[in-house]
Formats: C-alpha cells, structure tokens, sequence
C-alpha cells in the first residue's frame, strides 16, 4: 500500500453530511467498548452506542461529536461514521 | 350596462381570481424543489454507506436473518405507497397509487397477498373510497418530510417483518423519483429481502464485526429500512413540488388564455351595445323627423 497514512472520515446523519475530511486518529465508543482506529486498519463494522467521536483531523484539531448511537464503518483507510449527532 | 357585458365582466373578475392563487403556488412550489431537491442530495450520504454496509454484512457473513435471506415460498408482502397529502399536483398521486395497483397485482398474480401501507392523504382517500384494507397509513408530512416521520413508518414495517402474526416476506416500496425538473416517474424498489443485484461484483475486504456479524446486522438493517424510506419519501417530496409547478403553470396559462378569449367576447358585447344604441337612436330622430313633416 502506498504511504498514504492518513484516514478520510466522513460523519454523516441521516439528513446530512456532518463532517468530512482527512484525520490521523479516530475513537469512537462500540457496543464492546472504546476503539481507536489509525490508518491502516483492519476492515471493521461496528456499533456505535452513545457517547462521544473524536477524531484529530490532519491539521492538527480535534473534532468531537456526540453521537446518540449508530455505526462505524472502516476499510482501505476510509472511515464512514453513521448515526444521528445530540444536540449538545 | 347590458347583462351580456356584465356576465362577461363578472366570469372575468373570477378567473383573475384564480388565476392569482394559482400564480402563486406556482411560485411558492418552484421555491420549495430546489430545496427538496437539496435535502435529497443531502440524504444521499447517509443511505450510500448504509446500503454499503449492509452489503458488506450480508456478504461476509453466513448469517441467516428473515430481512436479507429470500423467502421459499412468500406468502405476504408489505407495499408502501408514497403519494400527496394535497391535490393541485397534476396526475401526481394518481400516477403513484396507479403504479402501487399494478404491483399489487403482480404480487397477487405470484399467489402473494399484499397488504398496503400507505403515505399521503390522497392515498388513503383513493383506498378508503374503495372500501380496501390499509394495514397503516400516515399523513400530514408529504411535502416536508422529517426523519422521524421516515423513522415512525419504518417501525411499522420492520414490526411487519420481525414480529406481526403473519410475517411479511417481502417489501417493496412505491414512489416518484425525481429525475429532473421536468420529468418525475413512479417507481417501485423491493427494500427486503435484500435484491441481488445489490450484492456487490468486485472483491470487498474482509470485514471484522464488533460485536458478531448478527448482532451489527440486526442493528443495521432497522436503519438501513429508515435510510430507504426517508430517501423515498424525500425524492416523492421533491416530484410533488415538481408535479404542483407544473400543473399551477399550466392553470396559470389557461388562465391567461380564458381573460384573452373572455375581454375579446366583452369588447364585442360592448361594440353591439353601442350599435344598438346608436341605432336606436337614429330610428327614434327619423320617427320625430317624419312626424313632424306630416303635421306641417
């Protein structure tokens, strides 16, 4: 695989696309417990129960989001977070 | 003023009534696709990944689950039909449940009964007027639909699916997509069992499931329902607005055309008049004039 290190996220609700951008690190809170994902992850589905994503974007901010429940879903460094986001 | 004239004048007044009314919800309707259309697009994110997902699932897993595996022989099928709450949309709804007929029909040709789940009042009005079954019906949020709404009815389906008596075997869904501004067609697409032509060509990674494949399935597919619903329902959304800018446009239109027809028949009701007067006139002074050319 190419040196690309870095994840492409997008965070989508049902009505929108919440966020989308490239990151180095993203955790995220599953059924199983909390995970961290890097680049060059093992394909992964999982389910997100309520609690928060965060994810350091590439420029070196962290973006969190409150998440009410939904899904995590990782391949070929591309990382697609779907559930509805909590009015904070 | 004659009463020719004046029914003319009157038919005149009404029809520039209207023709205001419609005028407007031909604008307000034009207002409103660009941004149905931009919620639509906007949903589209979501429903892409979900429907990657739970092709990821179905296909790296063994699990048999009633929502993606095909029945042997299906016995029942849940239809849904999404048309309007309002009229003034043209063929609109119409065009929908028409299209839901004609599944129904085929469903039932294949031994399968049909129960129908229905969106919009039009709908509801078109079965209840027929006295048919309606298995459940939602209304009031055709032209701005809100993911809860979506949310509500997938519940009612799922619940069809998973725990009713009569289980359902199949799902189809009937709406109008929105190709473009112009054109608008019903459509049907089966949500469950999952269609094979939605199984993927290429290789797909080999996923690990966290927790197991058959509990991330059994969360994903609910959401994958509601992710096809309310897609569904937004593009129908979308096509009405479309459907009502359309029929207003041509009300307008013939509007137009009705005051054009209607002034040309008032100015020669007008034109009569004067000539009979003006006749009348000249009768009446060559009557005086003899008269008094007689008596001298």
């Amino acid at each position: 695989m190419a040196a690309s290190s870095n994840l492409t996220v997008d965070v989508v609700s049902p009505e929108k696309r919440v966020w989308s951008g490239e990151a180095t690190m993203v955790s995220a809170r599953t059924l199983e417990g909390d995970i961290g994902i890097l680049p060059d992850h093992a394909p992964l589905l999982g389910i997100l129960v309520e609690g928060t994503v965060s994810i350091k974007s590439t420029d070196g901010s962290s973006h969190d989001f409150q998440m009410s429940g939904g899904f995590i879903s990782v391949s070929k460094n591309r990382v697609s977070v779907l559930g509805e986001e909590q009015a904070s | 003023m004659g009463a020719q004239l004046r029914v003319y004048r009157r038919r005149m007044r009404s029809v520039k009534a209207t023709k205001k009314i419609t005028k407007a919800m031909e604008l307000i309707s034009a207002s409103r696709i660009i941004k149905a259309q931009q919620r639509v697009n906007s949903s589209s994110p979501y429903a892409n990944e979900i429907t990657e997902a739970v092709r990821a699932v179905a296909t790296f897993s063994q699990v048999d689950h009633p929502l993606t595996t095909a029945s042997e022989s299906p016995r029942r099928a849940a239809v849904l039909i999404i048309a309007a709450d309002r009229g003034m949309a043209g063929a609109y709804s119409n065009a929908a449940i028409k299209e839901g007929d004609t599944v129904i029909a085929a469903l039932k040709a294949r031994g399968i009964t049909a129960d129908a789940y229905l969106v919009g009042r039009k709908a509801l009005n078109y079965y209840k007027f027929r006295n048919r079954a309606i298995a459940g019906s939602w209304t009031g949020f055709s032209d701005n639909p809100q993911f809860k709404n979506a949310r509500e009815v997938s519940a009612a389906l799922i619940e069809a699916f998973t725990t009713a008596a009569e289980r359902a075997d199949e799902f189809h869904i009937i709406y109008t997509e929105f190709k473009s501004m112009i054109t608008q067609t019903p459509v049907t697409g089966q949500v469950l069992p999952l269609e094979t032509s939605e199984r993927p060509e290429g290789l797909l990674p080999q996923y690990e499931f966290e927790p197991d494949a058959t509990q991330v399935l059994n969360a994903l597919l609910p959401r994958y329902v509601e992710a096809r619903v309310f897609n569904a329902m937004l593009q129908s959304a979308a096509s009405e607005h479309a459907a009502r800018r359309r029929a207003m446009k041509s009300a307008t239109d013939n509007a137009d055309e009705l005051i054009k027809s209607l002034t040309r028949l008032a100015n020669a009701a007008r034109q009569a008049e004067i000539t009979q007067e003006i006749s009348e006139i000249v009768g009446g002074a060559d009557a005086l004039a003899s008269a008094s050319a007689g008596s001298e």
